[in-house]
């Protein structure tokens, strides 16, 4: 939204042609912008969440015996809406996970905002972690966290290693700052070739 | 020791026998030195006024827990010429925070999570191994681990190896075979419970307590028997009395700690059950006053506004009968503890000469950053003098014992505070310091921190970190993060220090010859002379040193140093855990001050055995 409004040009007066074109395209822009950020902001009424099954097809591995299997990606609304990351910010300090896993660097777990993923970089395959738990002490909250919820963490644990769309993603942070804010993290690629713990 | 009934241990006991024998009549008379002051140690504590065995026991070498040897072969003269005897690779790449042990000519090493027992038969060439023992600790453990799944140590006797498990077993292995004779569970991993300390045995009880305080655990001390891994007695850090074994012999010295149940009534209700206080560090022993002296860790939260009130009896010190656990007197270093400043470091068991009368003290490098002299008859403090830079307080008050705070750097919910010194891992943590009768002086691994740091919310949800506090370490005034420091305890000064790059988070060891020994981070293993100071010799290892050093006398009649090296821990949890280094916020904060470790040191645990020529 503050983009927008910085954004919007003011009305010339009888500009020179080249400058009125400038104008428009810029007032397209401020527009386009507008609308990625009324995006950004939007409430999530309509935004559905994965179903908790559609995490159940997922892979730790890409390495299949025999011709591979046509994948079916699952698509999580909530990696495109501002509103349900910082929802998955917040319940990421709520239910401790930063405890271990602290801004993404990481401590008594793994860090999450680097490019190795032990169990899995999709979004199902996250859903999964948090939800089964992970042998080497990711604990199982199966049970303990509404399953929409579960996807709007998942959603902000990609966003640690820019994985999610830098205009939904948090820009800020409402504590002491230790390393940069989500928005500007560089988008990592994702290896699953994490180092034994 | 007490006199054991197994026949191991009498043999045992006549090969100590023969040591001894050797060892008095070759041993020189010892130098007196005119700048250093000889210091008595306590009667039935051995040390150097004892014959040393040549054997290792326990990681502090003994109850008075002073890491001295009375071992000269290595001397200032000679210590450059050291060399690599023998190595053993332990196969596991956390963070090697134990000392190993020698007893009858084998060395024991307990290895961080997955806790491998490793027994070496230094009779034979390259010291092959004898035996493995492997417990096989839950993995999950890993997950309640605050700081490095790292274990302090085992200890032996009577014939067997004592030691913890990450999941909360505490165990007995069979010295000689490595069967395993009991194994006892004494707490549980989805109470956030986890434990790394090394156990302490003293008349037949195998002394062991919790880690957790970053879980919202309990803390308890509690004693299995030797024989059989029965529960003796436990007695908890927080709750009703008669959970914490304070009865009618209860004397504390300061007013602030007589009264009935304060373990529940200085905190708000319900709050003590998840309070903290675990029992993670080194305990001593002290046979005359058949008392026991142990720290307690700090209270949880850290966030301090969730907890209002002195939380008693964290952040503080025991001294108990280890007979029944039943407490004697107690001193609170950090009331109301405001920076994690746990109070189990060592207490090193010694008689000094205080304003012209010999006192049975305890000296304790404490982590708010004071080194304190306590009465360890009465729990009386002498003296409580900083030794590292401190801004979180203004002193002691001898009168009430009671920590002066600074309130400037007190944290209140939502606001940073900045320049917070020492930083939570304080000015020493557990890395234990070593103490010379030769000389006098204590002998201080420790480190040169501070940290800015915000209170947060903590919620409570068994199993997972309970904290609520955002911190950022950097290194202290002058930018090196760590010292290695000799210290007066009777004049309360520093004599000599040593900067270090990185925190020293090895333990200490001092022989009789005046060699002094610790590791560095990034993997020099280090001697140097113990009365000036002045480096003598270094080697560099394959991985950062967080080990505790220990001195042997070989099967060959020879001067051995051990070290295990094996970077990680809380401050190398960044090499450890590859950790980000981008998020300064990692590790509790220890990853702002650690980023460049990893370009310093890599994982790998390594035993290093060093011999003369």
């Amino acid at each position: 939204m503050r983009e927008g409004i910085l954004l919007f040009p003011r009305p010339a007066r009888r500009s020179p042609p080249a400058l009125r074109l400038r104008v428009v395209g810029m007032g397209a822009l401020a527009l386009l912008i507008f609308q990625a950020a009324c995006k950004r902001e939007e409430r999530g009424f309509r935004v559905q969440p994965p179903s908790a099954s559609a995490a159940e097809g997922s892979r730790m591995t890409d390495f299949q015996p025999g011709p591979r299997t046509p994948e079916s990606p699952v698509k999580n609304e909530y990696e495109d809406n501002a509103y349900a990351l910082s929802e998955g910010k917040r319940l990421f300090q709520e239910y401790n996970c930063s405890g271990c896993h602290f801004n993404g660097g990481g401590g008594i777990g793994p860090a999450l905002m680097d490019d190795e993923w032990l169990y899995g970089d999709k979004p199902e395959n996250i859903f999964e972690t948090i939800v089964e738990g992970r042998p080497n002490g990711m604990p199982s909250f199966r049970g303990k966290v509404p399953d929409y919820q579960v996807w709007q963490l998942v959603a902000y644990v990609r966003s640690l290693s820019g994985q999610v769309g830098s205009n939904a993603a948090p820009g800020r942070s409402d504590h002491m700052q230790t390393s940069s804010p989500e928005q500007s993290r560089p988008r990592e690629s994702p290896k699953l070739s994490g180092k034994p713990r | 020791m007490q006199p054991s009934k197994s026949h191991i241990a009498k043999n045992i006991a006549v090969v100590l026998a023969l040591f001894a024998c050797a060892s008095a009549s070759c041993s020189r008379p010892i130098q007196s030195n005119a700048e250093v002051r000889e210091v008595r140690l306590p009667s039935g504590l051995s040390g150097s006024n004892e014959p040393d065995d040549g054997q290792w026991l326990m990681p502090a070498k003994n109850y008075s827990s002073n890491r001295f040897s009375s071992l000269d072969q290595i001397t200032v003269d000679n210590a450059r010429d050291l060399k690599v005897a023998w190595t053993f690779s332990t196969g596991i790449n956390r963070g090697h925070e134990a000392a190993p042990l020698v007893v009858n000519n084998t060395m024991y090493i307990v290895t961080p999570y997955p806790n491998i027992l490793y027994a070496l038969d230094l009779t034979k060439p390259g010291a092959p191994m004898k035996w493995k023992y492997e417990p096989k600790p839950s993995s999950a453990a890993q997950g309640v681990a605050c700081c490095d799944v790292v274990n302090r140590g085992a200890a032996f006797y009577d014939g067997k190896i004592f030691y913890n498990t990450l999941d909360d077993h505490t165990v007995a292995v069979d010295a000689q075979s490595g069967k395993e004779v009991w194994n006892t569970q004494v707490g549980d991993i989805n109470q956030g419970e986890s434990m790394t300390m090394a156990p302490l045995v003293v008349k037949d009880k195998v002394l062991v307590g919790n880690s957790g305080g970053e879980f919202g655990v309990r803390g308890w001390l509690t004693a299995l028997d030797a024989s059989s891994g029965k529960i003796a007695w436990k007695a908890y850090s927080t709750g009703p009395d008669v959970d914490c074994l304070i009865g009618s012999n209860f004397k504390p010295f300061y007013e602030a700690d007589q009264g009935k149940d304060l373990g529940v009534t200085t905190w708000p209700p319900d709050a003590w059950k998840i309070g903290g206080g675990g029992v993670w560090g080194w305990i001593s022993y002290d046979p005359e006053l058949n008392l026991i002296y142990y720290g307690t860790a700090n209270p949880g939260p850290w966030n301090p506004d969730q907890r209002p009130g002195d939380n008693k009896w964290t952040c503080g010190i025991f001294a108990r009968n280890p007979d029944n656990g039943e407490a004697l007197w107690f001193y609170q270093w950090s009331p109301h503890d405001l920076h994690d400043y746990d109070g189990v470091n060592e207490q090193i068991l010694i008689d000094l000469p205080i304003a012209g009368h010999t006192r049975k003290v305890l000296v304790r490098p404490e982590r708010n950053g004071y080194v304190y002299v306590l009465d360890r008859t009465s729990g009386e403090v002498l003296s409580a003098t900083p030794f590292a830079y401190i801004t979180t307080s203004k002193g002691v008050d001898l009168k009430t014992g009671r920590l002066i705070y600074n309130p400037e750097k007190s944290a209140s919910l939502g606001k940073v505070v900045r320049e917070i010194c020492p930083a939570s891992p304080g000015a020493k943590d557990w890395q234990p310091s070593a103490f010379s009768p030769k000389t006098g002086l204590l002998y201080l691994p420790h480190n040169n921190l501070c940290q800015d740091a915000e209170s947060v919310e903590a919620n409570y949800i068994a199993g997972t970190p309970y904290v609520g506090m955002n911190v950022k370490m950097y290194a202290g005034p002058g930018g090196n993060r760590g010292v290695f420091s000799a210290w007066d305890p009777v004049a309360a000064k520093e004599v000599w220090s040593i900067k270090e790059d990185y925190p020293v988070w090895s333990g200490a060891l001092v022989t009789t010859a005046n060699v002094a020994f610790y590791g560095t981070m990034d993997g020099w293993f280090k001697a140097v002379n113990a009365v000036a100071g002045e480096p003598l010799w270094q080697f560099k290892c394959g991985s950062g040193i967080i080990g505790q050093p220990i001195t042997y006398r070989g099967p060959d009649g020879k001067q051995y140093v051990a070290i295990l090296s094996g970077v990680g821990g809380w401050s190398g949890a960044i090499v450890a855990g590859n950790l980000d280094p981008r998020d300064g916020g990692g590790a509790l904060g220890f990853n702002n001050a650690m980023s460049d470790l990893p370009k310093n040191t890599v994982k790998g645990g390594m035993l290093y055995v060093f011999a003369l020529p």
